[in-house]
């Protein structure tokens, strides 16, 4: 079942239109195409103006668009030979978190990256991109092994949260997140993250730590869900499309605030519409990014990761 | 806990006291009446129950430095509104208000039972001890002064998490402050880490939890996802002392449960075991 937001569903009709016209065009061979044509630039044109006045809220929907492309589907086509690497050697292989070894454009490199489903039995084996300890601790896992050989790590970031459950507690979710925010500050190879859905508070952070922070132009990024930032501010849930807008949790508003290097562009409609393309984007901008970092003497690397960490945030000096 | 052992007095403590005039405080944890001069030279815990009440910043320090030998630093850096957010100017003004601090969050050196160090305290009172981009600079501050002056840091954490307030700005000072402990942890700097009621989900998913030595008083709640969250989540039942100290201690992310009362000895003990010999 496809999903179709409120706001996509004049192209909706189109599509269907379309469709119909072209089928009759290949059933009955009476040619059509003049009116397909004409349709197709209908389509366009109504892209342009729908996704040119995007909501905050209309952008959390897309970031969460079940027709999405997730983790692996970018590694797919960006990637050559990707060897998947499992486990944290502790406790065990959590599927919300995938990592390992693969090729970008002949050079190597790790790969790491939060997983959500397609189907419900993914989505529950993935735990719907929600990690648990073990799925950070992998990732540091992978990222210290990447290290030791000389190879930078590059990651998609894509979950609503961290999991918030018991055995996640017991297992210490917050000491794997906080180990994993001090040790990326230190690695000593080139990261680079690239914000391609949710990117959910702490859960995101956890593996998004970079010398170089992407974010595609649908997703967001965000210190709570705008859900739950309405029920504290407000007790209400419903008005989370008012707290989106409160929280600034565009692509754009994280390039402003200095989070974000650069937002990468997506295909006319969103990256769902587009999968390849967008995949295709993603890895023109992987390319311009890692080179330059991989120059860098690794003290200098790690110097102005600490900087630009250092100087995020926003307060004033006041004497008393 | 002798009357005026910490100089100034916030609104809040101040309402504290006022209600102590009456000489009765009703404990939180018992509800039992207690006497307010014995609850109050039991550095506010309840002398029945063992319910450890929370402790302004200021009766923190005062607790904790040697007298008169905190000396305050970063003063200025107060919380900004870079997001223009909804009703946080007033939130603020309330919490300075409630506080009778600038910040969440208190830093300066001092001496602990003679030990030189770095001391930075957080005030539930100030907007649940939340942590914006003031309070993460406050903590990169004083890590970077501890690093610089090569004095161990303590850290003394109560805080509701990353202040949504100031949204994705405050999530980065997770990032920020952990960058200032990489280093600390690089230069074998020591780093205290004390838990108190509650230490939550940003704060507790960054510096909180990276200290070499992390310690926790009894009963104070410690958890990464807010009970709320939480129960909604629960596949399996949380356990009776879920998100507590002794559950975080029973589960290997406490060194140390420590009563208020043997706090100040045990951090020395633990810092002299870094600085001494
Ligand atoms: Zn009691």
């Amino acid at each position: 079942m496809r999903t179709v937001l409120d706001f996509e569903k004049p192209i909706a009709e189109l599509d269907a239109n379309i469709e119909a016209l072209k089928r009759i065009t290949a059933e009955q061979g009476i040619d059509k195409s003049e009116e397909i044509a004409a349709l197709e630039r209908d389509r366009e044109r109504l892209l342009r103006e729908i996704f040119k006045n995007l909501t905050p809220w209309d952008r959390t929907l897309l970031a969460r668009h079940p027709q999405r492309p997730y983790t692996l589907d970018y590694i797919r086509v960006i990637f050559d030979d990707f060897i998947e690497l499992h486990g944290d050697r502790q406790f065990g292989d959590d599927g919300a978190i995938i990592g390992g070894m693969a090729w970008l454009n002949e050079k190597p490199v790790m790969v790491i990256g939060q997983q959500k489903g397609r189907d419900l039995k993914e989505r529950q084996r993935r735990n719907f991109g929600m990690a648990k300890p073990e799925g950070y601790r992998k990732a540091l896992r992978l990222m210290h092994l990447a290290e030791k050989f000389g190879r930078p790590v590059i990651t998609f970031v894509d979950t609503p949260a961290a999991d918030p459950g018991v055995e996640s507690e017991s297992r210490g979710i917050s000491e794997a997140i906080a180990r994993n925010l001090r040790e990326m500050i230190a690695l000593k190879v080139p990261i680079v993250a690239v914000v391609i859905g949710e990117g959910g508070s702490g859960g995101a952070l956890g593996i998004a730590v970079a010398d170089r922070v992407l974010m595609q132009e649908y997703a967001i990024y965000s210190v709570i869900p705008p859900e739950g930032c309405a029920a504290i501010l407000w007790r209400d849930p419903k008005r989370a499309p008012e707290a989106a807008e409160a929280l600034k949790l565009t692509a754009h508003d994280a390039l402003c605030f200095g989070v974000v290097d650069e937002v990468i562009e997506e295909p006319l409609g969103g990256a769902h519409r587009d999968p390849l393309t967008a995949a295709q984007i993603v890895k023109e901008a992987l390319l311009r990014h890692l080179p330059p970092l991989q120059k860098m003497a690794v003290s200098k690397l790690r110097e102005s990761r600490y900087e630009r960490y250092r100087n995020l945030g926003v307060w004033q000096s006041v004497l008393e | 806990m002798q009357r005026g052992w910490f100089a100034r007095r916030s609104p809040a403590e101040r309402v504290a006291m006022d209600e102590m005039n009456d000489a009765w405080v009703k404990c939180n944890g018992c509800q039992q009446i207690l006497f307010a001069r014995d609850f109050e030279r039991n550095l506010k815990v309840c002398p029945r129950c063992g319910h450890h009440h929370r402790l302004s910043a200021r009766e923190r320090i005062a607790l904790l430095a040697d007298p008169d030998t905190f000396v305050e630093r970063d003063a200025e850096v107060v919380s900004a509104d870079p997001l223009g957010f909804p009703e946080y100017a007033d939130k603020l003004n309330k919490g300075r208000a409630n506080s009778g601090l600038p910040e969440a969050m208190v830093s300066g050196t001092c001496t602990l039972s003679g030990i030189p160090i770095v001391l930075a305290v957080a005030d539930f009172a100030f907007m649940g001890g939340s942590m914006g981009s003031a309070v993460g600079e406050k903590v990169a501050r004083a890590m970077e002064y501890a690093l610089e002056q090569r004095l161990p840091i303590v850290t003394c954490s109560t805080s509701g998490g990353a202040r949504m307030q100031e949204g994705l700005l405050s999530l980065m000072q997770m990032a920020k402050t952990c960058a200032a402990a990489a280093r600390l942890h690089e230069a074998g700097i020591p780093f205290v880490s004390v838990l108190t009621d509650p230490t939550m989900a940003g704060v507790l998913a960054s510096y909180a939890s990276v200290g070499d030595v992390v310690i926790a008083e009894p009963g104070a709640l410690i958890g990464f996802a807010g009970q709320r969250v939480a129960q909604q989540a629960q596949v399996v039942k949380p356990p009776p002392n879920f998100q507590t100290a002794e559950f975080q201690l029973e589960h290997g992310m406490v060194d140390i449960v420590v009563p208020r009362k043997e706090l100040k000895h045990t951090l020395y003990r633990v810092l002299r075991f870094f600085t001494g010999g």
